[in-house]
């Protein structure tokens, strides 16, 4: 064990002198209470360390011990259903409601083990070992990267700690290991996979801005960015409860402690759209809230996706939510400031772009070790100063995503949620999904998709237009256009994700919603053609059931939305009729 | 900053006590350490101070506040000293200043709905106990006004569990805002519930940094030892801010935007996050932060962060205070993030998200509109533009308008009554059976 003296110490960045090696990124104790910290840099005999706790009392001459591994976080049964620090440490409720420093501790976690496999097997890194069962949940146990042999022993079906010795491996050389449910994993290292495959399904959010203008498919990483109170975290919260994933790790970096007690109130209730479990099933939350400390806040995305990973090596759908990766980069900021480097564009280091790309790199969806498929989808908030987009963390982070789901400070003021404009906003991964939908009830998804883009940006024209000429100035097919736009926005892009009826929506009621409203559209279009003016049309009673879609037709009256189409049919026509008879 | 030679054991942070040759005491804190000096921050002016003859007293625990029952009613000043001439503090407990992070798995959720009687923010940005909730505001606005009238009116809907206190914090005002507050505070008979911490605006910025963390260390000794619900009114946070940037620069940080040091925001959360709810206690503690937009500008560095921080903002307009609109909150751009945790079926009213959403998008849309008049005038818009401006002129001039302080049914019979000036077809927000009952019985265009 390689041990240092602290020389130097101001906020959470600290200098030692060491007759010892240290390594780059190993991970640390400092002083009598052993604060955890990591070293960032080496210089002579000097080290220079960021600590993941206040450092409040530390004093020079204190003693610092190096553990002789990087940073790493320890993967294993307990983690789902619970909240932890930025460090992957239990945040349980106590007796004192404060944090206290150093003492929180991993605790053991003892389940039932079923062995999968038997002595003598042949066995390698990322294989799965077997089941673990802990309070209803059952979890694949993972043989970690880098272990490969024979496997000499494994432990019968019981309860065991999880850290407790339940196989051995020998390997060819005919060393022996022992593994147990659980295993340390370092942080910043991606965990390996068999091969990266193409995302080619799409993970359904049940947001219908989401699904059907700008999908994301599984696998594949979003970016969130919107000034204040534009309705990032409760759109985050929305698709962390209704997204088909079977695993969301939901990671609060440098956000709003209550907003984690509304995780916490509000995930115990409900229930997966899709399997009716529990949703608190499936959720792993890291809570690094603003107030905790800053070294830890900037480790907390580290350990939040490589908890992900660890769910996909088990061959799951992984959804990362992560809120806010600007404060990520702050906390980049922070410290890199305090080691003095030179700062590049808005006072980060320069080495920011490099950082989030590595991060959002680790989204894919891959080929595991022990041959299943599994996906990491990564969807980051970026919160912008000011809301605007051309600041640093934006702009990288935009080169690094596939979609970029752009929130509007007008559209959240007139409480039109989810706010995302939709011609700021793109999905680099519509096309590839197309075939999907294609499958699955609505064959004509990609033109219906390329219909409503077009019709939202004529609106943003004639709009424009409008506004020097008048609305009633307009030919009446721009005035069609208009009320269309308006119905799409209305009828379709809003969801409130407090309404009880509409917070979900399912592909297959997003395909007989978007379906009703097309034909009207179709329809609305011969009428006007044949003579009827936009004025009657905006008048039909239908129209305002229209524009509440969302609201009266839930999942279980998808049904009564092909009646809907019947009657629109008959309402707009015979409206038609009138007219052209009239003319 | 002083350098002192290190040759006793000190740690980092701790609190120290500097006393000039003229017997003047100024209190310091531990900023840094390596093996040969101590480097000590003097939260006080260094008018005074010399190389001889200056004596250091080195404490063996960050700054702490000496807290007791006998708070109420008192005043004290930046760093916890009594101003109104009475006796210290019978102490307690000492708590440290800087406070400890709550455990976010201690949290409750705010749900109990407050009362602020003020129409604009119980019909349409709800405050929750435990939120933090600042006004954004603007010098020469009557924010001083509104948060005086929240204090004195504040109420929960239901039977109390717990007293109520005021805990109110002048940073960096003049001492007529002060004095205004304290008279208001006794007109009301609630200065025996009040208790207040002045931070002159002659006073050393350094000191301002220290204000808030005495005063919320006071609210929480209240809230969760004395089973309190607490109102913290903050004010003027761009002082605090101003402060920051000042002591900052002085010991030749980095900056970050506008001067701002870069951990501006993880410095303010450390104050905002010490609003809330806690699991298994009675009391709680609510903020109401006040800040002056400079330049009236939402985009500023101390809004912005703010408003990252907080759960929601009230925003002040000139151009409504202009036009004797009292108080003339803004309501689009005004927000309350826990409005949904605290309203509705089970807490106020089934209908009140609904209403107060519906009153969201037809103001929002008339306020297009008026952008349309102001181009080609009111002839040449069409008669549903024309029901938008006088929707728009109606809500501004009876709802957000108000003498009174209004009950929040009072507030919701107004919003229901104000929108039958639009026409059914408009209120697409509403339901059916909303409709019906409410805006029933009358004739559409």
């Amino acid at each position: 064990m390689s041990e240092a003296r602290i020389s130097w110490i101001g906020g959470p960045v600290l200098r030692a002198v060491s007759q010892d090696s240290f390594t780059i990124q190993e991970a640390i104790l400092v002083g009598p209470r052993e604060l955890p910290g990591e070293v960032i840099k080496l210089n002579g005999k000097e080290i220079i360390a960021q600590v993941f706790e206040d450092t409040t009392g530390l004093e020079p001459g204190e003693l610092i011990s190096g553990t002789g591994t990087p940073l790493s976080v320890r993967l294993g049964p307990g983690l789902l259903g619970h909240i932890f620090d930025g460090l992957l440490r239990p945040l349980k409720l106590n007796e004192d409601p404060f944090m206290e420093k150093g003492v929180s501790k991993r605790d053991e976690v003892v389940c039932g083990f079923t062995p999968g496999l038997a002595a003598e097997d042949a066995v390698h890194g990322g294989a799965i070992l077997g089941q673990c069962q802990l309070k209803g949940i059952t979890s694949a146990v993972l043989i970690p990267p880098g272990v490969s042999g024979t496997l000499s022993w494994i432990a019968p079906k019981g309860d065991y700690s999880d850290t407790e010795c339940i196989a051995r491996v020998r390997d060819p050389g005919g060393a022996e290991q022992t593994l147990a449910m659980s295993h340390p994993w370092p942080v910043r290292i991606p965990r390996p996979v068999r091969k990266r495959l193409t995302p080619d399904r799409p993970m359904i959010t049940g947001q219908r801005v989401l699904d059907t203008l700008f999908p994301i498919a599984m696998g594949s990483r979003a970016a969130l960015p919107g000034g204040f109170g534009t309705g990032k975290t409760i759109l985050q919260e929305a698709l962390a409860k209704w997204c088909d994933a079977d695993i969301i790790v939901y990671v609060g970096c440098g956000e709003r402690g209550n907003e984690m007690a509304e995780v916490l109130d509000e995930f115990p209730g409900l229930e997966d759209p899709s399997t009716g479990k529990l949703l608190m099933d499936r959720t792993v939350i890291i809570a690094n809230t603003s107030n905790m400390p800053v070294a830890a806040r900037e480790a907390s995305i580290y350990t939040a996706i490589t908890v992900a990973e660890y769910f996909r090596d088990q061959g799951l759908q992984v959804a990362l939510m992560a809120d806010s990766t600007s404060r990520w980069a702050e906390a980049l900021r922070e410290v890199s400031g305090r080691l003095e480097e030179l700062p590049a564009e808005g006072g980060y280091p320069a080495y920011l772009s490099a950082r989030l790309a590595e991060f959002y790199e680790r989204a894919a969806r891959v080929q595991t070790l022990s041959g299943d498929e599994g996906s990491v989808t990564i969807i980051g908030a970026v919160s912008p100063p000011a809301g605007d987009f051309s600041e640093p963390v934006t702009t990288h982070t935009k080169r690094f995503v596939r979609c970029f789901w752009a929130l509007d400070r007008d559209m959240a003021q007139a409480r039109f949620y989810p706010a995302i404009h939709p011609l700021r906003s793109y999905s680099s991964d519509a096309g590839a999904l197309a075939h999907w939908w294609q499958g699955h009830g609505n064959p004509d998804w990609a033109n219906h998709r390329r219909r409503l883009l077009t019709l939202l940006e004529e609106q943003a024209q004639l709009e424009r237009m409008a506004r020097i000429v008048g609305r009633e100035s307009l030919p009446a097919s721009q005035q069609l256009t208009l009320l269309c736009a308006e119905l799409v926005n209305e009828g379709i892009l809003r969801q409130s994700s407090f309404s009880l009826v509409d917070r979900y929506c399912s592909p297959k009621r997003q395909t007989a919603m978007l379906l009703a409203v097309m034909d009207f559209i179709q329809l609305a279009e011969k009428a006007v053609q044949a003579g009827a003016s936009p004025a009657e049309i905006a008048k039909l009673p239908l129209l305002r059931r229209l524009h509440r879609l969302g609201e009266e037709f839930g999942e279980d009256q998808i049904k009564r939305l092909e009646l809907l189409r019947r009657q629109l049919e008959y309402e707009v026509e015979s409206l038609a009729g009138g007219s052209s008879r009239e003319s | 900053m002083l350098f002192l030679e290190r040759k006793v054991r000190v740690g980092l942070n701790h609190a120290v006590e500097v006393i000039s040759p003229d017997g003047q005491t100024r209190i310091g804190r531990v900023a840094a350490l390596d093996e040969q000096t101590i480097v000590v921050e003097v939260l006080g002016s260094t008018t005074g101070l010399g190389l001889s003859g200056t004596l250091v007293r080195l404490d063996d625990s960050p700054l702490r506040m000496p807290v007791g029952p006998g708070l109420m009613g008192r005043v004290f000043n930046s760093v916890g000293r009594p101003l109104d001439g009475g006796p210290a503090i019978v102490a307690e407990q000492h708590r440290p200043v800087d406070g400890r992070a709550l455990n976010p798995a201690a949290r409750a959720l705010p749900r109990d709905f407050i009362e602020t009687s003020i129409s604009t923010i119980d019909l349409m940005n709800s405050l929750v106990r435990g939120q933090k909730l600042p006004i954004f505001s603007g010098g020469g606005l009557p924010h001083d006004r509104l948060a005086t009238e929240i204090a004195q009116r504040a109420r929960l809907r239901e039977g109390v569990s717990g007293g109520f206190s005021v805990v109110f914090v002048g940073i960096g005002i003049s001492h007529d805002s002060a004095e205004t507050f304290r008279l208001a505070m006794a007109d009301s008979g609630a200065l025996e519930h009040t208790v207040m911490f002045l931070n002159r605006a002659d006073e050393p910025s350094a000191q301002r940094l220290l204000t808030p963390r005495f005063a919320l260390t006071a609210a929480e000794y209240l809230a969760f030892e004395q089973n309190q619900h607490v109102l913290v009114v903050m004010t003027d946070m761009t002082n605090y801010c101003e402060a920051l940037r000042e002591v900052s620069a002085s010991h030749g940080e980095i900056p970050s935007r506008k001067g701002y040091p870069g951990y501006m925001y993880s410095d303010l959360a450390s104050l905002f996050e010490r609003a809330g709810c806690v699991a298994r206690r009675q009391g709680t503690i609510t903020q109401l932060p006040i800040l002056s937009m400079p330049g009236d500008d939402i985009g500023h560095p101390i809004p912005d962060l703010t408003g990252y921080i907080t759960e929601g903002q009230i925003v002040l307009g000139r151009d409504l205070d202009r036009r004797g609109i009292y108080p003339p909150v803004q309501v689009l751009p005004s927000l309350s993030r826990l409005m949904d945790a605290g309203t509705g079926t089970g807490f106020t009213h089934p209908d009140h998200p609904a209403l107060a959403n519906q009153l969201f998008a037809s103001y929002a849309r008339a306020m297009s509109v008026r952008v349309l008049e102001s181009v080609m005038g009111e002839q040449g818009l069409s008669s549903r533009d024309k029901a938008y401006l006088e929707f728009a002129r109606v809500f501004e001039n009876d709802l957000v308008k108000q003498e009174q302080g209004r009950t929040l049914e009072q507030s919701m019979q107004l919003g229901w009554q104000i929108l039958h000036s639009l026409p059914t077809a408009e209120l697409t927000r509403l339901s059916a059976k909303q409709i019906e009952h409410y805006l029933g019985g009358r004739k559409d265009d």
